[in-house]
């Protein structure tokens, strides 16, 4: 129905261009000096009818939902609904739903039989009323815009400052996103920390978030101290980086100082597919390669290794970091000026004096940017862990047991049905309230490094 | 004025010089195999991640067949009660054929019935729904036979393994070998890799769903992604005021680019589903969510092909008479389209590949069926991975790689085309 | 040996009379190719010790490429093939036995734009001295540091910040920072790239000066595209033009009495 409705009022806004550059050319042909060219005339009709008419459809889509859900809840026979909780109304709108999508299982009441074909009967009436709308909203619009066809009528103008408009609202896409992003995270924390004091949640040293989810349910009380989360992200993105820097500003020197032209050339590309395989695929080349390799290397030295060991995790992660590094070691390398170079050569250093003593402490600020970034990625990286580490959040730094990470207790706590009103649901986003913050301040320090280095040389 | 003294020697500075060269061209020498050995590492680490995939992953694109010749026995499969009907009966009697001594008792006779796939009843029920009237005929079919049996064909389970420790069977291993014997036993390529929806059996588990899902879930996030992302791009570049608002918007998408992906999925999660009540596991929402992390992406690389234009040209379009947006539209924009697309091609690229995200908004359920529309609940190619690397059976491990491989050569087609673009269409100013 | 660098008639014999001089390089028949083009033909020449030796010409004819192949600068550059002996006190430079970081160190170099490191003053100059080994102790640096700076005649300048970043002073400052820096390695010849350039008259000149009182010590080659510059520090000039070495003689000969069309040509400014 919904490409119904849009195919229709973008029919009816072409038929409006069309209508528009055509009386406009008759004008033209009957003597008069249009202000604007005839495509301008088109083009106004066009945006004209099709902007409120998407935004219409676009909102009718978004309500028609949540407005139908309503009008059949309240049109339950009265008394029905009494005394039940908002989860147990929720579970019944939810199995009026699917009988009206034809799923029935075992014998309804009659109520809810009488509901769901309601519930179809109103969809139907709302879709079709939609696609009326659109039409009805689009031709009118489309007659309005015919109207002011004319030789002063200024099109080019009107159209261009549509165009900018709509350009802006583009741009101000990604502020609202960083708005929702904010606006969520923050909703669901705050119900979060009206159920988990602040105190609690920041300096806790336990983190079981297992509590249960039915009232007779036996299980632990739940405690929602973050610190061995925290602790064990660290731990990880240490064991990443210590492998990630080396290799990566190391394989960035010797790319861009010394290596002949040709290795340049297969190297680089090599690295770019490093760089472009998804993180789920080297999570999964974690537990299948690398974790029973460290395990059986532990084992042949008499170490214990665990399955988990947040060495796989954190190896894996630092591959994937490597080419990240390398090619914003690369990036900053190559800013350096030639006459930095030659000043250094002239002098009668050698290639690895002059990358070292010189190039190197220049480029520092952009490869430490790049570092950031990287630790940034480290830290929000959420496959490999979620495969590779474990779940049990401890409170060690032992690199061979296994520890959690605050993206992986993100995805064990919402992973399957999640209803938003259990403190294991809302401790997901209080995690990810943090993970967003830390990052984005590492992000702005790290963009902001970057950038003024870039002045510099520029 | 005089000479320090520590440079006034009979031979001069260049003495020192000599003695100290061979050991700086070693410390340049153990520099540069350092350097070596870095890029070395990272070529063999990539090298055993392929060779991983691939020595594990090739086996699932081959599949095990049985070929039997089934009795459709009509006191087992009636007209009157399709689909219903003993299927399995039949087929085990069939097998029973073969291997009479195996009636014998209850047990035997369903370690027999469990040779062919799970899925081998359904295959035989769609085709005499298809076609009633073969009730009471024999009708050859060929089905995949189940995953232990698989395995032991494909070689992954060792006959030398005591029996205990052996996922078939002395007796299930002799069984085996008979029908290999009669010429039962064929290995095809497997199709159902790609045709076959998700399934708990490995030997019939497919990557449709998550194709299907995959492709509604980027087309999606293009449609949203690519307008918005070009109109962003050309304001930011081309029209915006140098002033505070277009520095915090800039400011904004760089850091966009750099969010965690898991926060993407929380968003989704708490706005797309929770607010505004849009399904779960639906591919128009996982494209929804994969639209706002492809932006930033989207913007960054028009903003570049934007810049890549010489303001000359600018310049003698707007000398002519033309309109700052006619400039733009009719002149920068077509010259700057080869840049962008390849930056959106490299956008959608990283947007298959996106995991987390989709998990938070349940595209990992396990569905059997591909979605008819971007509403229905599905998998994406990523999400199945995981699933699939997450499941317990052996056999989704070739399974897995396989899929990985598959998930690879698309990005791998994607950037290629992506390259090739730039190749073609790439101007020297 | 006095020069008078605000002078408007500059061009004079040198006091040194000619005889006593002694070649420092020699090169016979250079080619330098970029890829397949060849920007050096067949040049021969003699460099002459303790004396300044003026390449000039139109830009891109080849003078600052010549320059560059007296202490192989042009082997950083990928496709730059040199052919030809150059030899350096008898010595060619371009034998395999030569390391060119000895090399570099005998023939330092300034270039175009004073391009000082991002570190301190001090440490500026004392890179070169600190990655040849030159000294060890912390006192030696301070009296090499020291005197190098004197050298360069910018000691008083900036002996009160010498922690402070050398990309932190003026244009000619810089210059003649990178110039001390050049001579903290002891080297014998001093080669430079159009050092004035990027420079102010007043800057030019206190360069200029420099370049006078050094030549008492270091043969000195200098790339230049001003004239009047090669006439007031110039022993000897040589003419470039389009990679081939159109004429070499001193620097009064060279300006008063052409031998060649094309230099009469261009010195009168009728090119260039």
């Amino acid at each position: 129905m919904a490409l119904t409705a849009f195919t229709v009022l973008f029919a009816v806004s072409i038929a409006g261009y069309l209508w528009n550059r055509r009386a406009a050319s008759v004008l033209r042909e009957g003597g008069a000096r249009l202000h604007s060219l005839s495509g301008f005339h088109g083009l106004y009709s066009f945006l004209t009818a099709a902007i409120p008419a998407v935004v219409v459809v676009l909102f009718w889509l978004i309500l028609q939902g949540p407005i139908i859900d309503w009008l059949v809840m309240s049109g339950l026979p009265a008394g029905t609904l009494d005394g039940l909780s908002k989860g147990a109304r929720q579970l019944t709108l939810a199995e009026i739903k699917s009988i009206a999508g034809g799923r029935i299982f075992g014998t309804p009441e009659p109520w809810k039989l009488e509901a769901a074909e309601r519930l179809n009967s109103l969809r139907q009436v709302g879709s079709v009323l939609m696609v009326i709308v659109a039409a009805a909203l689009s031709g009118l619009l489309v007659l309005l815009a015919r109207q002011k066809v004319s030789d002063i009528f200024r099109a080019r103008h009107k159209v261009e400052r549509t165009l900018s408009g709509l350009m802006i609202f583009c741009a101000t896409v990604a502020i609202f996103v960083t708005f929702g992003i904010v606006a969520s995270l923050l909703f669901e924390t705050v119900r979060f920390f009206e159920r988990v004091p602040v105190g609690e949640f920041l300096f806790g040293l336990n983190w079981e978030p297992q509590i249960p989810l039915r009232e007779d349910q036996v299980a632990a009380e739940g405690a929602f101290g973050w610190i061995p989360v925290i602790l064990g992200t660290i731990v990880i993105t240490i064991l990443a980086l210590l492998l990630s820097i080396p290799v990566g500003l190391m394989s960035a020197i010797y790319l861009n100082e010394f290596a002949p032209k040709r290795v340049r050339a297969v190297a680089k590309p090599i690295l770019e597919i490093l760089a472009g395989v998804p993180t789920v695929v080297y999570g999964f080349f974690a537990i299948l390669v690398v974790a029973p390799a460290l395990r059986s290397f532990g084992a042949s030295l008499g170490i214990p290794v665990s399955p988990n060991t947040a060495m796989a995790a954190g190896g894996v992660m630092g591959i994937m970091l490597i080419p990240f590094i390398s090619s914003f070691a690369e990036d900053a390398l190559s800013a350096v000026p030639q006459s930095l170079r030659e000043g250094s050569l002239g002098l009668g250093s050698t290639r690895a004096e002059m990358v070292t003593k010189v190039l190197f402490p220049a480029a520092i600020p952009g490869i430490v940017g790049g570092i950031l970034l990287a630790v940034s990625r480290a830290i929000g990286e959420t496959m490999i862990v979620v495969m590779a580490a474990g779940l049990i959040a401890k409170l060690t730094v032992n690199p061979l047991e296994s520890v959690t990470t605050v993206t992986v207790q993100i995805v064990t706590l919402l992973i399957g049905d999640t209803s938003f009103d259990n403190p294991k649901t809302l401790a997901a986003f209080a995690l990810g309230m943090m993970l967003f913050l830390v990052t984005l301040v590492i992000n702005i320090f790290a963009i902001r490094i970057v950038r003024k280095y870039r002045e510099i040389y520029d | 004025m005089d000479l320090p003294p520590v440079l006034r020697s009979e031979k001069g500075a260049i003495e020192t010089i000599r003695k100290g060269v061979r050991k700086r061209n070693r410390s340049q020498i153990f520099l540069q195999i350092l350097g070596i050995g870095a890029i070395s590492f990272a070529f063999l680490m990539l090298a055993i991640l392929l060779l991983s995939l691939t020595s594990t992953g090739y086996k699932a694109f081959v599949q095990t067949y049985l070929t039997l010749d089934v009795y459709v026995d009509p006191a087992e499969v009636s007209e009157e009660q399709l689909p219903r009907g003993g299927f399995d009966d039949v087929i085990e009697a069939a097998l029973l054929q073969y291997f009479p001594e195996a009636g014998e008792d209850r047990a035997t006779r369903r370690a027999l019935g469990g040779l062919p796939s799970n899925g081998a009843q359904f295959i035989l029920r769609d085709k005499v729904a298809a076609d009633p009237s073969r009730i009471g005929e024999t009708i050859r079919i060929s089905v995949p036979v189940s995953d232990p049996y698989d395995q032991l064909n494909k070689g992954l389970i060792d006959r030398e393994t005591p029996e205990q420790r052996r996922r078939v069977d002395n007796r299930e291993v002799a069984w085996f070998d008979a029908l290999k014997e009669e010429g039962l036993i064929r290995t095809k390529l497997n199709w159902g890799l790609i045709t076959r929806p998700d399934s708990r059996f490995p030997e019939l588990a497919g990557l449709k769903g998550a194709l299907i899902g995959s492709f509604w879930a980027l087309l999606v996030c293009f449609v949203i992604s690519f307008p918005l992302g070009i109109g962003a791009a050309i304001y930011l570049e081309e029209f915006a005021p140098k002033n505070r608002v277009s520095d915090l918007i800039e400011v904004n998408i760089n850091n966009l680019a750099a969010v965690p992906s898991v926060v993407f999925g929380l968003l989704a999660l708490a706005v797309f589903l929770g607010w505004f009540g849009m399904p779960r596991s639906a591919p128009l929402v996982g494209g929804m969510t994969l639209s706002l992390m492809t932006m930033p992406t989207i913007i960054i690389a028009t903003r570049a092909a934007l810049k890549a234009v010489p303001p000359s040209i600018r310049e003698a379009a707007l000398g002519v008479g033309a309109s700052k947006h006619q400039v733009v539209f009719g002149h920068v924009l077509p010259l700057a389209f080869p840049g962008i697309l390849t930056g959106t091609i490299i956008g959608l690229a990283q947007a298959l590949g996106e995991t987390a995200p989709l998990l938070l908004i349940g595209m990992n359920a396990f569905i059997t069926s591909a979605p008819a529309t971007p509403l229905d609940a599905s998998t994406a190619l990523p999400t199945q991975i995981f699933i699939w690397a997450d499941s317990p059976e052996r056999g989704f491990v070739s399974r897995t790689s396989a899929a990985i491989l598959v998930l690879l050569s698309f990005l791998i087609v994607m950037n290629g085309l992506a390259i090739f673009l730039r190749n073609k269409f790439e101007r020297k100013w | 040996m006095v020069t008078d660098s605000s002078s408007t008639q500059p061009i004079r014999e040198t006091a040194r009379p000619v005889h006593q001089e002694r070649t420092k390089i020699s090169t016979h028949e250079v080619d330098v190719f970029y890829g397949a083009a060849q920007a050096i033909r067949k040049v021969s020449i003699d460099l002459y010790e303790k004396a300044v030796t003026a390449f000039i010409g139109p830009s891109g004819c080849g003078k600052s490429t010549f320059l560059r192949c007296l202490n192989r600068m042009n082997d950083t550059i990928d496709v730059a093939r040199v052919e030809g002996t150059i030899l350096l006190d008898g010595q060619d430079i371009y034998d395999p036995k030569v390391d060119p970081v000895q090399l570099r160190a005998r023939v330092g170099m300034v270039f175009q734009k004073p391009n000082p490191f991002p570190k301190s003053i001090y440490d500026n100059i004392a890179y070169g001295p600190r990655i040849h080994g030159l000294a060890t102790r912390k006192s030696d640096f301070d009296d090499i540091v020291e005197w190098s700076l004197r050298k360069a005649a910018i000691w008083d300048e900036v002996k009160d910040r010498l922690d402070q970043p050398g990309t932190g002073l003026s244009g000619g400052q810089q210059q003649r920072l990178c110039i001390a820096r050049a001579l903290a390695v002891q080297p014998e010849v001093l080669l430079m790239d159009e050092p004035c350039s990027a420079l102010d008259p007043i800057a030019t000149a206190k360069v200029e000066e420099l370049i006078a009182e050094m030549k008492m010590e270091y043969t000195i080659v200098i790339v230049t595209h001003n004239m009047q510059q090669a006439g007031r520090v110039a022993d000897r000039t040589a003419f470039f033009y389009l990679g081939d070495l159109i004429e070499y003689e001193t620097t009064a000969k060279l300006f008063m009495n052409p031998r060649e069309e094309q230099t009469e040509a261009y010195i009168s400014g009728r090119f260039g």
